[in-house]
C-alpha cells in the first residue's frame, strides 16, 4: 500500500492542518479516541509525540503533556500497540514524533519496522543527526516505506536546507520561529520573509509550518506560504482543559479551518 | 591518541551532537571555531594570565603527609580548592567568556547544580561586563542558598527551573530552551564535560591546566612527571577530565573516578552512572545514562549537589568502556566521613563532591612507593550545612 503522507500530498498541497498531541494524555488511552475524533473533524494528518522525560525543543504546555503521561505509564510499546488500533478505525496518515532517546532504547531499527507495521507513515525525530540517519537508518525506511521529515529553522542556511530537503521524504518540517514549542502572538515581518524565503526556494518536499501555529489566524497565515501547518501546543492546551472531548475538538478543528 | 576525541566529536561510541536543528547554528558555529579561537596566541595569552592574576593559579601541589601515612603511600593533593571562587569550575568558566567574546556574544546563560558553576559564571560575566542569567533547579537553589545569593551579588539573574525534579538536569533543559530562543547574541556556558560536541573536548582543554601543572609539579617534586594513580570525582566529569587529561595516554597511570552511589548503588537513590546507566542520548550526546528501560531519564540522588547528575562526560564513558579508567561507587557516608577525616589529618574541609575522591582511597590497596594524586576540585564552605545536618564529627 502507498505511504498515506504520499498520497495525501499528491492529492492536496493547500490548506493541509496537521494536529500534534502526545500520546497518552490526557489520559493513558485517549490517543486512539483523539485520532479518531481529528479524522471526522477534518484534520489532514495526525503526529502522535512520543512521551520523554527531558523534552529540551518543548515550551511548558507540551513538557507537563509529557510529564501527565508518562505518570499515567504511557511507554513507547504501548503507544506502538494504540497506533495499530487507530490505524483499524482510521485513515489518515499517522506521523510519530519524539526525542531519540526512547527510540535508541527501544532500537531504532526495530522501531522502524514495528513503526510501519503498526501503521505509521511518517517519523519526526528532531535531535537525530542527518549524518546518522543517512549513514545507518534512510536505507531501511525506505525500504519498509516510511517517511522521515527533518526540521529546518529560520537560522538554517540554504544549503543546508538543501541538504536537509534532500534527505527528508514526505515532507520537510519547517520551525517557524527560533524558539522552543508553545510560543503566541502573530509572525513578525522576519517570520514572513523567512517563509517567503521557503516558498521560493522549490524544494523536492512539500513543507509545513509548525511551532506558534495557534489559532485560525496564524494557521491561515501560514498557509499562504506553505501548503499547510502543524498545530500542537494550542491542541494539547485545549485537550488539558476540555470536560468534552468530542465537542471540542471539533469545535477546534472547525474553527481553524472555517473561510471567512 | 586512541582515547580523544574524533573529528566527528566522538569518544569511541560515545559523544557527538544530538541536537534539534534549532541549536544547530550554534553548536556548529562553535564547532567550527573553537580550535582556532583558543589556539591563538591573545586567547592564550588572556586564559594564562586570567588563571594567574585571577584565578591564581599553579594551585599548589600538597604532600599530605598525615593522608600519607594513613594509607603508606605518598598522596599528593592537587589544590583545586584553593582557586578563586572555591573549585576548577572557573578554569573552563575563564576559558569559555572568552570564547564567548571572540565569538561576538555578549550575553551568557549556565546552568548549575550545586552552585559552584553558576558563581564561577557570574564572576567572569562581572569580570567581562557581560550579562548574565544561570538556571538552577528550584530544588537546589533551597538546598544550596548561600551560592545562590553570591550569583546574584555577582549581578547574575538566578532563574529557577521548575519542570521534572528541578535539579541539575532540569536547569539543564531550562539552559538548551533558552538558547534556542535566543539563537544570536547569547553564548551557553556548560558546566562539565557535557553536551554537544565540541563542548566535552573544549570543557576539558580548559580543565586540562590541572594536569598540566600536575606534571610539572611532580617533576620538581620526584623528578617524574607521571604518579602512579590520579583520582578524582566525578559528577559530569570536568574535574576528572583535568586531572587526567595529560595522563590519559600515559597508561601506567591508573586513573581512578570516584563517583556518588548515593545511599547506595542498589538502593534507587544513587548517581553511579557507570553502574546504573546504559548508553543513550542526553543534553546533545551519547553516553552512559541512568534511566528506564522504555528511555526515560532516571532522577540521581548524591548528598552532593554537584555529582547529582544522571550521566557522565561521553569521554568518560570511552574510558570506562575500554578500562583505561576505573570508577568506584562512594556512598553518601563514605564521603562524608572521608571529609571530616581529611578536615582532622591535614586541616582542609573539601567539598563533598571531593570528599568522594578521598573516600576511594579505602578501596584501593597501595604499595609504599605509590605516588598518588587526588584531585581536591573544591572546598567545603559551600557544605558547611550539609556537613551540620549530618553532624556525625
Ligand atoms: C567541588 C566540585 N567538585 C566536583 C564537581 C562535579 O563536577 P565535575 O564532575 O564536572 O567536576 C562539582 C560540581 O558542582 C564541584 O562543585
Amino acid at each position: 500500500m502507498k505511504n498515506r503522507l504520499i498520497s495525501l500530498f499528491e492529492k492536496k498541497s493547500h490548506k493541509i492542518l496537521s494536529i500534534f498531541y502526545t500520546a497518552g494524555f490526557p489520559g493513558k488511552h485517549d490517543t486512539i479516541r483523539i485520532a479518531k475524533i481529528l479524522e471526522e473533524a477534518g484534520a489532514d494528518i495526525i503526529e502522535i509525540g512520543i512521551p520523554f522525560s527531558d523534552p529540551v525543543a518543548d515550551g511548558p504546555t507540551i513538557q507537563a503533556s509529557n510529564k501527565v503521561a508518562l505518570d499515567a505509564g504511557m511507554t513507547l510499546p504501548l503507544l506502538l500497540e494504540q497506533v495499530k488500533e487507530i490505524r483499524k478505525q482510521v485513515k489518515l496518515p499517522i506521523v510519530l514524533m519524539g526525542y531519540l532517546n526512547p527510540v535508541m532504547q527501544y532500537g531504532v531499527e526495530r522501531f522502524i519496522k514495528d513503526a510501519k507495521a503498526a501503521g505509521a507513515d511518517g517519523l519526526i525525530l528532531p535531535d537525530l543527526p542527518v549524518n546518522e540517519f543517512q549513514k545507518f537508518y534512510q536505507k531501511s525506511m525506505e525500504e519498509v516505506g516510511l517517511c522521515m521529515s527533518f526540521l529546518i529553522s529560520p537560522t538554517t542556511s540554504e544549503e543546508r536546507i538543501r541538504m536537509i530537503d534532500s534527505l527528508s521524504s514526505g515532507f520537510v518540517y519547517a520551525v517557524s520561529a527560533s524558539s522552543t514549542t508553545g510560543t503566541k502572538g502573530s509572525f513578525n515581518p522576519d517570520q514572513i520573509a523567512y517563509f517567503e524565503r521557503l516558498a521560493a526556494l522549490q524544494m523536492k518536499n512539500p513543507h509545513l509550518i509548525g511551532f506558534g501555529i495557534h489559532d485560525h489566524s496564524t494557521f491561515t497565515q501560514a498557509c499562504q506560504y506553505a501548503p499547510g501547518a502543524i498545530i500542537g501546543s494550542a491542541f494539547i492546551a485545549m485537550l488539558e482543559k476540555s470536560a468534552d472531548l468530542e465537542k471540542d475538538i471539533h469545535t477546534f478543528v472547525t474553527s481553524l479551518k472555517k473561510e471567512k | 591518541m586512541k582515547y580523544r576525541v574524533s573529528d566527528e566529536g566522538y569518544y569511541g561510541n560515545f559523544g557527538g551532537a544530538y541536537i534539534p536543528e534549532m541549536l544547530h547554528p550554534n553548536v556548529e558555529e562553535l564547532r567550527e571555531r573553537y580550535l582556532d579561537i583558543i589556539s591563538t596566541p591573545s586567547f592564550q595569552k588572556s586564559f594564562h594570565d586570567l588563571l594567574k592574576d585571577f584565578v591564581g593559579r599553579p594551585t599548589p601541589l600538597f604532600l599530605a603527609k598525615r593522608l600519607s601515612a594513613q594509607y603508606g603511600a605518598s598522596i599528593y593533593l592537587k589544590r583545586e580548592d584553593l582557586c578563586h571562587t572555591g573549585a576548577h569550575k572557573v578554569n573552563n568558566t575563564i576559558g569559555q567568556i572568552l570564547v564567548a567574546r571572540a565569538l561576538g556574544k555578549n550575553k551568557i546563560i549556565a546552568e548549575t547544580g550545586a552552585g559552584q558553576h553558576g558563581v564561577a559564571t557570574a564572576t567572569v560575566c562581572a569580570l567581562m561586563g557581560m550579562d548574565c542569567i544561570v538556571y538552577m533547579g528550584k530544588h537546589d537553589m533551597e538546598r544550596q542558598k548561600p551560592n545562590v545569593e553570591r550569583m546574584r551579588i555577582l549581578g547574575a539573574k538566578v532563574v529557577p527551573a521548575l519542570s521534572g525534579s528541578m535539579t541539575l538536569k532540569d536547569a539543564t533543559n531550562e539552559a538548551m530552551r533558552h538558547w534556542i530562543n535566543n539563537p544570536t547574541d547569547t553564548h551557553y556556558i556548560i558546566g562539565s564535560v557535557v553536551g554537544p560536541h565540541p563542548y566535552p573536548d573544549m570543557v576539558a582543554r580548559f580543565q586540562s591546566v590541572i594536569s598540566q601543572e600536575i606534571k610539572a609539579q611532580l617533576t620538581t617534586e620526584i623528578g617524574n612527571p607521571y604518579p602512579d594513580y590520579v583520582i578524582a570525582c566525578v559528577g559530569g566529569g570536568s574535574n576528572a577530565a583535568g586531572a587526567f587529561y595529560h595522563f590519559i595516554e600515559e597508561e601506567q597511570v591508573t586513573l581512578i573516578g570516584a563517583e556518588a552511589a548515593g545511599k547506595g548503588v542498589d538502593s534507587g537513590e544513587s548517581a553511579a552512572t557507570t553502574v546504573l546507566g546504559k548508553p543513550g542520548v542526553l543534553h546533545g550526546s551519547k553516553t552512559l545514562l541512568m534511566q528506564t528501560e522504555d528511555g526515560q531519564v532516571i532522577e540521581p540522588y548524591s548528598i552532593s549537589a554537584g555529582l547529582d547528575y544522571p550521566g557522565i562526560g561521553p569521554m568518560h564513558a570511552h574510558l570506562f568502556e575500554t578500562e583505561r579508567a576505573q570508577f568506584l561507587s562512594i556512598t553518601d557516608e563514605e564521603a562524608m566521613q572521608a571529609g571530616i577525616a581529611l578536615s582532622r589529618l591535614e586541616g582542609i574541609i573539601p567539598a563533598i563532591e571531593t570528599a568522594h575522591a578521598l573516600a576511594a582511597l579505602d578501596k584501593i590497596s597501595f604499595d609504599k612507593d605509590d605516588v598518588v594524586v587526588i584531585n581536591l576540585s573544591g572546598r567545603g564552605d559551600k557544605d558547611l550545612d550539609t556537613y551540620i545536618k549530618w553532624g556525625k564529627y
